[in-house]
């Protein structure tokens, strides 16, 4: 198979890349590009550890072709941080111990981003069941929810 | 949270590899390649139970870009009649596991691995290889396994004088149970079921291998534990362990499932084989297929009371699935069954039992949870009848300092009691609960381990610190260490960075396991620190020229003992580091050390639930553990064991299981059949620590990460049967099964 041309905006930056019509966006990300943030727990699309942003839509990158990365603008968790100064999001995850191994933590940090981009002040309800279709086995998500709630009051009162 | 406070132990300190773990740039296993890398791909069995007759490998060795094909006869053998221990694993079952020898024992079971120069050539050679089977007789379930006209899997292993599944037994035994239960008011027996269960890891077993032209072979994989990725490599390779150095990935998640071996020799041999670099990474369906899980389990269990609730004998008798190959954690069932009580006799036995499944591997408390399940569960029934509160009942019956266990310590002082008081006391058992709600109570023990542990640390030039340890940090410990070293040291915790060190650079270190690791690596940390301390008021003395004796080290820094020392101002680490070369040299210290006294853990947990009856769903609503975690060097990661282990136990209790189909074949092998707890089936879970230091360690530490598994079995079988009157011995409580006992129930009325 002859390998597809694709031109694409990644964290903000033009990118082109060459792969085949088969192959995912993940293996892309992972495999052509060396951004391994995002990780692959299933490749069906169950554990959302190799959540992006692919455009404003939030999606499981193992779903994704990397030929649909034409013209659309990427968001992995490598651009999440302003260089070294972190997401608010990070920063609290660090603070409040919301991660145990961290394999599921890029997904979830980028699933967390997308939903308040979306939902400034969410309930714990909205939280739980944004982040269902991310995976965790370490945490029990009671430090994630946490995190992501007290997130979301302290940009608030940034804004205020 | 203070950064000017020199009191490290307890700080919800930021861990050392946080920064990375949040923007990605942490490596797990599958994260690194190498410079003319191939990747390896594994053929498996489509059979549960055949004889391999033939593999032929021409076809799939002559596909362009396939680099080498591997099978059993390059992988080193252990005959089946000599057993080969190493540490609680045994080679022969081991080499047998990674890749079959005389047989394929379940479905997925490897039996080749090709490298090519792509995943797709390796994955497409693999289908090339001509593998002629003869197709045996199979049994996967425990209740057919043990039937004496079932199948056998291994004709080298007898029980009772006779060819059997039955792999191995275990027995505890104190007092006389049969006079014990004569004496009993109240004897109530029951029998069990639970399902296997996967430990369901997020990150696949991965690793990249490299064999160099020296014959020295360098792996990064996620593993619990790299010495053990060494010796079982070396062991199934024949490369002698110091020409193999195992670099500990970042892990993604283990809990037990990553304390044996999978690929890494296979990759090694293909490395060999091709001479290039080979890199393996298992699907989420070859994890499912093919790793852990831990068994499913038959249990019986009688319990005999006094009409006052003094439990006055037990016995227990636990069957386990051992998988394809002997090993099941009958130790933990038979032997943390019965541990939180102080019982004057307890008959507790365990039965490990060989069928056509994937091996198990161990899962946090190994066994434990199972014994727990079916104990907590007669107590629950016992304190009905009887008329106590099942808290009062097992608060009567706690063991304390001083109890002889049945499996054969005596405890120190520990801090079970404590967990039911703390319980009985706590607002959540004086919530109010409505209809179909249930509060349902359990305890559980673990034995935790303590073993060989390694640390060095080192002082910088600039006088900051460098600690090394060797057992991988799965949930936190690099953060638990830095504050024991600040602590000691008496400096701010940021200036102390932890490491992981590979088999090349720090000491033998037993695997992250056990919840061992900062019980062990603490010690080994504190001996090391304390050398360092040592050294660093010596290298002061030389420079007052005054006697070691007269230098004290206190809030990081020198200090003359008193006035008779003389008055010297004091000299800080950064101050010392700085003139080490003129007073002797570079200034760091390490320990090797087989650390001992971890002593065990204990828990409690109250669980509130609502059984939606028209869809047979359990909720919880509300879960509090209360646990001896003995000290809380860092707080947050005690409270994430803890939470993380309730979770797992609701996924137990509520959905997880294998299915296997009719031709033994398992039918869920991903996430979205296999039914983990996702967010939205969560509460909030609410930890109450209880602070009982464990009087054999320098910081008081008890293992916690594995006992917090242990209750939650019982405690929501117990809180359903509270909520709808319906007493389940069987798990999963999923919905279906759930739904049916509700039909039943209502039609018996």
């Amino acid at each position: 198979m002859a390998k597809m041309h694709v031109s694409t905006n990644i964290n903000g930056e033009p990118e082109e890349f060459l792969c085949e019509p088969n192959e995912t966006m993940l293996d892309v990300l992972r495999d052509r590009l060396n951004l391994t943030g995002s990780k692959e727990g299933c490749g069906s699309g169950d554990c959302g550890a190799c959540s992006i942003m692919l455009d404003d839509t939030l999606v499981c990158s193992c779903l994704m072709l990397g030929a649909e990365a034409e013209g659309a603008n990427i968001k992995t968790i490598e651009g999440m941080a302003d260089g070294l100064t972190l997401h608010p999001l990070q920063q609290k995850f660090l603070e409040t111990a919301a991660l145990q191994c961290g394999i599921c933590t890029p997904g979830m940090l980028v699933a967390a981003k997308a939903l308040l981009d979306e939902n400034p002040e969410p309930t714990e309800t909205e939280v739980r069941f944004w982040l269902a279709g991310n995976l965790c086995r370490c945490t029990g998500y009671d430090k994630i929810v946490r995190a992501v709630l007290d997130t979301a009051e302290e940009i608030r009162g940034k804004a205020q | 949270m203070s950064k000017t406070n020199n009191k490290w132990i307890g700080e919800r300190t930021i861990r050392p590899d946080g920064a990375d773990k949040v923007t990605g740039r942490a490596s797990f296993a599958a994260d690194t390649t190498m410079p003319g890398m191939v990747w390896g791909s594994v053929l498996r069995s489509p059979h549960p139970h055949a004889n391999i007759v033939n593999i032929d490998t021409t076809k799939a060795a002559s596909l362009p870009g396939v680099k080498a094909i591997v099978t059993s006869k390059d992988i080193v053998d252990f005959p089946l009649d000599t057993p080969a221990p190493l540490g609680i694993q045994d080679m022969r079952w081991m080499t047998r596991n990674i890749m079959a020898r005389e047989k394929v024992l379940f479905h997925g079971h490897p039996v080749a691995a090709v490298a090519a120069t792509s995943e797709e050539i390796a994955t497409e050679a693999c289908k090339l290889i001509e593998v002629t089977y003869e197709i045996l007789p199979w049994v996967i379930e425990l209740e057919e396994a043990i039937k004496p006209e079932a199948p056998i899997l291994h004709n080298t292993i007898e029980f009772e004088g006779k060819p059997s599944n039955i792999a191995g037994t275990l027995e505890h035994k104190k007092g006389d149970v049969d006079a014990g239960f004569l004496k009993a008011d109240t004897v109530i027996e029951r029998s069990f079921t639970t399902r296997p269960v996967h430990q369901g890891y997020i990150e696949p077993h991965a690793c990249l291998v490299s064999v160099a032209a020296d014959g020295k072979a360098t792996i990064w994989s996620s593993s619990q534990g790299q010495f053990m990725v060494r010796a079982m490599t070396s062991m199934l390779t024949g490369i002698q362990q110091s020409d193999i150095r195992a670099i500990p990935a970042e892990i993604g998640g283990g809990f037990g499932g990553k304390t044996i071996v999978y690929l890494e020799p296979i990759a090694t041999v293909l490395a060999q084989k091709s001479g290039h670099p080979v890199k393996m990474v298992m699907s989420r369906e070859d994890v499912m297929r093919a790793t852990g899980p831990t068994s499913g389990s038959m249990s019986k269990v009688k319990i005999g009371a006094k009409k006052d609730g003094t439990i006055i004998s037990v016995q227990g008798t636990f069957y386990l699935q051992a998988g394809c190959l002997p090993g099941s954690p009958i130790r933990g069932a038979a032997g943390c069954a019965f541990a939180p009580y102080n019982i004057p006799n307890v008959h507790s036995q365990g039965y490990d039992v060989v069928s056509n499944r994937s091996k198990v591997a161990a899962y946090r408390a190994p066994g434990a949870p199972i014994g727990a399940y079916a104990v907590e569960s007669v107590l629950d029934e016992i304190a009905e009848a009887v008329g106590i509160d099942p808290l009062e009942l097992r608060l009567k019956n706690a063991a304390r300092e001083g109890t002889k266990t049945a499996h054969g310590p005596v405890y120190p002082r520990i801090g079970f009691a404590e967990t039911l008081e703390a319980a009985i006391e706590h607002p959540h058992n004086k919530v109010t609960l409505g209809n179909f709600q249930g509060r349902g109570v359990a305890s559980g023990f673990w034995f935790n381990a303590g073993g060989e542990s390694s640390a060095q640390v080192n002082i910088t030039e600039d006088g900051n610190v460098v600690v090394t340890t060797g057992h991988p940090d799965v949930g936190g410990s690099r953060a638990s260490i830095a504050n024991i070293t600040a602590e000691l040291l008496g400096i701010d915790y940021q200036r102390v960075s932890v490491l992981i060190g590979d088999t090349a650079t720090i000491g033998y270190s037993n695997l992250t396991g056990g919840s061992r690791v900062l019980f062990a690596s603490g010690i080994a940390v504190t001996n090391s620190t304390e050398k360092v301390i040592k050294t660093l008021r010596e290298r002061a003395a030389i420079i007052w020229d005054i006697d070691p004796d007269a230098v004290i080290w206190e809030e990081g820094e020198a200090r003359p003992a008193g006035p008779n020392a003389g008055m010297f101002e004091p000299l800080k680490l950064e101050e010392l580091a700085d003139r080490a070369t003129e007073t002797g040299g570079p200034i760091g210290a390490g320990a090797q050390l087989n650390t001992t006294g971890a002593e065990g853990g204990f828990a409690t947990h109250m669980c509130d639930v609502e059984v939606d009856i028209e869809l047979g769903i359990v909720r919880i609503l509300r879960y509090t553990s209360f646990q001896d975690v003995g000290r809380a060097v860092h707080p947050s990661y005690v409270e994430g064991q803890m939470q993380g282990g309730v979770a797992q136990g609701i996924g137990w209790a509520l959905n997880e299981e294998y299915i296997y189909n009719k031709d033994g074949i398992v039918d869920n092998p991903g996430f979205l059949d296999y039914r983990m707890p996702v967010c939205s089936d969560l509460p909030m879970l609410d930890t109450v620590m209880i602070e009982v230091p464990n009087p054999k360690h320098p910081q008081g530490v008890r293992g916690v990460g594995e006992v917090p598994l242990v209750p939650p079995l019982a405690a929501i079988r117990n809180a359903i049967y509270n909520a709808l009157g319906i007493r389940f011995y069987s798990l999963p409580m999923s919905p279906p099964v759930v739904l049916e006992a509700l039909e039943i129930s209502q039609a018996a009325e």
